[in-house]
């Protein structure tokens, strides 16, 4: 079975986020690292791939400057190879131009089931994946909080409003994931040695056969008109509880009259 | 603006609060307003839909158990692309309206604009508002290329309010062949016993994150909420480490809520948990760290222990009675 796993590599959230000034999109000059959501993806691709004989992941990404920290990081976790798009003429893509690229290359892999994550840390669209499936002409399932395949079916629990729908679609599928569904494992010190010498094909868009007319900020069919500071939420009182921390909240329930 | 469609989901007692804002909102901006919707009883809906503005519904019909997002996308594609297009259709931002949303998107090849929070119209075009870096900042968009344009909405973004127009009228509008796409089908369904009011509709919202340390420790967060006649809520860490079921969960990735009162116990306050939060009237926070961000948008910040205050707060309300 192959199994594609998505990943997004992103600026370090810990780090304070900015946007660019002049095209008002995220800033991602910086290092960018794998997306936490993304490593579940992984984990989950990595554990049901040892569930089917003869299995293998492969990591997809696109990310600028030809990055390759994040993809490192889920090589070390154990991945076989990945594969990078990575072309000056991406800057700016919205969803859909995203989604075309990485099924283009996911494709490459020939997949019997790709994951991905539910959304991504920094962009949460939350649609590039449903994209993909749709135009690789696959079934897909969204939030599976549990994922199991015997390599000819995927079963998942997908979470719902009241809870979660066993669903069952047969492969090649796409999945996302949530974050929870498995623990992912630290990179070990061999897995970070092996990971150097794994293959990573770098791909351009000329690889791919894809337009740069039709990606990127050259094709990108939205603007972001202007970016305003939110109306703020004034700060009320804190006060350290000295023992009267809660008779201070039962003044405050009474005043607001919901007691 | 012409005309607008609504993606219209139900729940167990007719549309979802979500689709009926959603109506309410495609009403102010356009003078024919029409809904596409799903399932084996949808001329039931007719009269709700109808009443928020809606004069007619595309029926996709039983989807037999395949999940939505491929056959009414699908039965969506087939209109627009047969010649009959909107201006815009708005999709609620829940499961499968986001799932609708992906597939719509890339069957029509149109980009869709997501974790809208606002909109309005101007020159002749519709105008987002996202908000950003926690809700701290608000970014507005809009689509550059020929429509119908996407929207996926938040959650209480809108509020709903019926117009009174009569049952709209029920059009077929059946998905056609989905091949390959449609092949992910629902074999079970599993309800939590839920108790007390909606975690999106109560007026009294107690949420709890790690800093309770323990799953235990959150039947105090329950008995709180029960005592005000509240819904319990969650961050996503506590979901995540499996302290509490995930429809429990307030912020980006679960729900949106925007009760009168709002109470944090323990919750840092996370950007992405406040984005979920921060509409409520007023919000209480419990936190033993001084310098949480939860205390930036709190009305009342309690800087303490929650292993003492909740207590005390419970036994408190108890002796009211
Ligand atoms: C893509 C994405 C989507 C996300 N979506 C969501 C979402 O929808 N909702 C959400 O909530 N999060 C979401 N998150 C996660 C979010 O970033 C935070 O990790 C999460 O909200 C933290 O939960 P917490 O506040 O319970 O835990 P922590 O951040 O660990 O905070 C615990 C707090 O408890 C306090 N504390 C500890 N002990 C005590 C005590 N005894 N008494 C009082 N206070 C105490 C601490 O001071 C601390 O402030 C998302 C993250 C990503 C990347
Ligand atoms: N540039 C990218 N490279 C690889 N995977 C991506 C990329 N963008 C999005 N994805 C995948 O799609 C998921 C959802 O992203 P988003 O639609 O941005 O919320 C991510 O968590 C990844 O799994």
């Amino acid at each position: 079975m192959n199994v594609v796993a998505c990943v997004k590599q992103i600026p370090d959230p810990a780090a304070p986020a900015s946007l660019d000034p002049s095209t008002r999109t995220l800033d991602r000059s910086g290092k960018l690292i794998l997306d936490d959501s993304d490593s579940y993806g992984v984990e989950m691709a990595l554990q049901l791939a040892g569930n089917v004989e003869g299995s293998e992941v492969t990591i997809v990404s696109m990310a600028p400057g030809g990055e390759t920290a994040g993809l490192r990081t889920a090589l070390a976790m154990g991945a076989a190879r990945a594969i990078l798009v990575s072309d000056d003429a991406l800057a700016g893509s919205d969803a859909l131009s995203t989604a075309k690229v990485l099924a283009a290359a996911i494709k490459r892999a020939e997949p019997d089931l790709v994951i991905a994550a539910t959304e991504s840390t920094d962009g949460y669209t939350g649609t590039v994946p449903v994209q993909v499936a749709e135009l690789l002409g696959m079934p897909s399932v969204t939030f599976a909080k549990s994922v199991v395949t015997d390599g000819a079916t995927v079963k998942v629990e997908r979470q719902t409003e009241a809870g979660y729908d066993d669903v069952e679609s047969p492969l090649p599928a796409l999945v996302t994931v949530t974050a929870g569904v498995v623990e992912p494992r630290y990179p070990s010190f061999k897995g970070i040695m092996a990971a150097k010498s794994k293959p990573v094909e770098v791909l351009t868009l000329a690889d791919l056969g894809i337009d740069p007319a039709q990606v990127g900020a050259a094709g990108a069919r939205q603007e972001i008109l202007d970016v305003k500071d939110a109306e703020a939420r004034g700060s009320g009182e804190i006060v350290v509880d000295e023992g009267d921390g809660a008779q201070r909240i039962v003044a405050f329930l009474e005043q607001m009259k919901v007691i | 603006m012409d005309r607008i469609w609504v993606l219209a989901e139900a729940g167990e007692s007719g549309p979802t609060p979500l689709t009926l804002e959603l109506l309410t909102a495609a009403r102010s901006l356009a003078s024919t307003v029409e809904a596409v919707a799903w399932g084996g009883d949808t001329a039931s809906l007719a009269a709700p839909l109808g009443e928020y503005g809606a004069t007619k519904v595309y029926d996709v019909g039983d989807l037999g158990g395949s999940l939505p997002g491929a056959p009414v996308a699908s039965a969506v594609a087939a209109r627009v692309l047969g010649g009959d297009a909107p201006d815009a259709v708005l999709l609620p931002a829940s499961y499968d309206g986001r799932d609708v949303a992906g597939r719509l998107s890339a069957k029509l090849d149109r980009p869709v604009l997501t974790n809208v929070t606002g909109l309005r119209e101007a020159d002749g075009a519709l105008v987002t508002e996202h908000p950003v870096f926690g809700g701290t900042q608000i970014a507005s968009a809009r689509f550059t290329a020929e429509g119908p344009g996407l929207f996926v909405i938040r959650a209480k973004s809108f509020t709903a309010e019926p117009a009174g127009g009569g049952p709209a009228e029920v059009v077929s509008a059946p998905a056609g062949d989905t091949g390959a796409t449609g092949g992910a089908v629902i074999r079970d369904r599993h309800a939590e016993a839920a108790s007390g009011p909606k975690l999106d509709e109560a007026a009294v919202v107690v949420s709890g994150g790690r800093g309770l340390g323990g799953a235990d420790a959150y039947a105090l967060v329950e008995e709180l909420a029960s005592l005000l006649h509240g819904a319990a809520g969650a961050s996503r860490a506590i979901v995540d480490a499996g302290w509490v079921p995930y429809s429990h969960q307030v912020g980006q990735t679960g729900k949106t809520v925007k009760p009168t009162v709002y109470v944090a116990a323990g919750i840092s306050g996370a950007t992405q948990h406040l984005v979920g939060m921060k509409g409520s009237k007023n919000i209480v926070a419990i936190n033993k760290d001084q310098e949480a961000p939860i205390f930036s948008v709190a009305d009342l910040g309690i800087v303490g222990d929650v292993h003492k205050v909740l207590p005390a707060l419970i036994e408190a309300l108890k002796q009211r009675g």
